[in-house]
């Protein structure tokens, strides 16, 4: 039986998927490619350009795409593409059928074919639900939930929370 | 709220199919109560969507998890379609609230039930029982997993 008792977000694994320059507080985010308020979250973060962790949160009765769209994800991190992936999708949530996801596929250049196999396969599958135990175990409940410095923010971060992670430099901003 | 230690109160109450459920009929297994104020209220939803995926982990334990508010069977019925999930809900409609109330988690000045949990063994003893500090907050799934492997150690 998978231990489902609680732990805090396991800190950066081999496995993670790490972006934005080092220095400054470490966002650990859960999130759901299907999720309107993530997309929203992701791009205030680019924007900060804080440095984070992507971690998985696919919930299926809320969003029936999320664990296929999470599953092509790190189908493409298999060649190296992961967040080109990440960004094609949020970028387009409206257009989230197998179709669109070989036309991402095909935009990033990837082998289709073997990216058509991975994204089905038991050990993505396995890698997307390690996210999930792990968001489960630390407390997740709906996505976004960012972890900063180990206190839990569910939903979509508030200006209090956007001006800690720029050092107050979100508030000098026009 | 009701305490651990506490023997839970019989109740019998429709669920959405209008079939009756009561507390001596699920004697035997471990039961996971989960009160919540309304149906069809944004942050239900995320908890039921989110519990939804711990049911096969809760099978394996043996406990089963039930939704408790003070909406209609027909309404349960509504609310579980719409959210797409299997996880039974109890209509505690009429007298409106008597079972939140009897185990101590009716918000009378609102007229729903707060969000909690409560976590009864198979004799029908309470082990376990949580309430949010607010509407808002959804305890965690990994709560329930903690009060079950205490319950299993005492």
């Amino acid at each position: 039986m998978a231990d489902l008792r609680s732990a805090p977000p396991p800190a950066i694994g081999e496995l993670d998927h790490v972006r934005g320059p080092p220095g400054g507080p470490l966002v650990i985010e859960y999130a759901d490619y299907e999720c309107p308020y993530c997309a929203q979250t992701d791009l205030l973060l680019i924007e900060l350009s804080a440095r984070r962790v992507f971690r998985h949160f696919p919930v299926p009765s809320k969003h029936p795409r999320a664990r296929v769209l999470a599953a092509a994800a790190e189908a493409a991190a298999l060649q190296g593409r992961f967040w080109e992936m990440h960004d094609a999708l949020f970028a387009d949530q409206g257009r989230i059928d197998d179709p669109h996801l070989w036309e991402r596929a095909r935009r990033l250049t990837l082998d289709l074919g073997r990216f058509e196999r991975d994204r089905r396969s038991e050990r993505v599958a396995e890698r997307v639900a390690g996210d999930f135990r792990s968001g489960l175990r630390a407390g997740v409940v709906t996505t976004p939930t960012l972890f900063v410095e180990g206190a839990l923010h569910a939903g979509v971060p508030g200006p209090e929370l956007l001006e800690r992670l720029t050092g107050g430099a979100a508030s000098a901003r026009p | 709220m009701i305490e651990p230690g506490t023997r839970a109160p019989e109740f019998a109450l429709a669920d959405q199919d209008g079939n009756e459920v009561t507390l001596a009929s699920l004697r035997g297994e471990t039961l996971v109560l989960v009160f919540y104020p309304l149906d069809f209220s944004p942050v239900c939803t995320d908890q039921l969507n989110v519990y939804q995926e711990i049911l096969p982990e809760l099978e394996r334990a043996r406990a089963r998890l039930y939704g408790v508010s003070v909406d209609s069977a027909f309404a349960h019925k509504a609310f579980q379609r719409e959210l797409g999930i299997s996880i039974p809900l109890l209509a505690d409609f009429h007298p409106k609230g008597d079972v939140a109330r009897r185990f101590g988690v009716f918000n009378a000045e609102r007229g729903v039930s707060r969000r909690a949990l409560v976590m009864i063994d198979p004799e029908g003893i309470v082990r376990w029982s949580h309430i949010s500090p607010s509407p808002l907050q959804i305890p965690g799934a990994n709560l329930i997993f903690d009060a079950l492997e205490q319950a299993a150690a005492a």
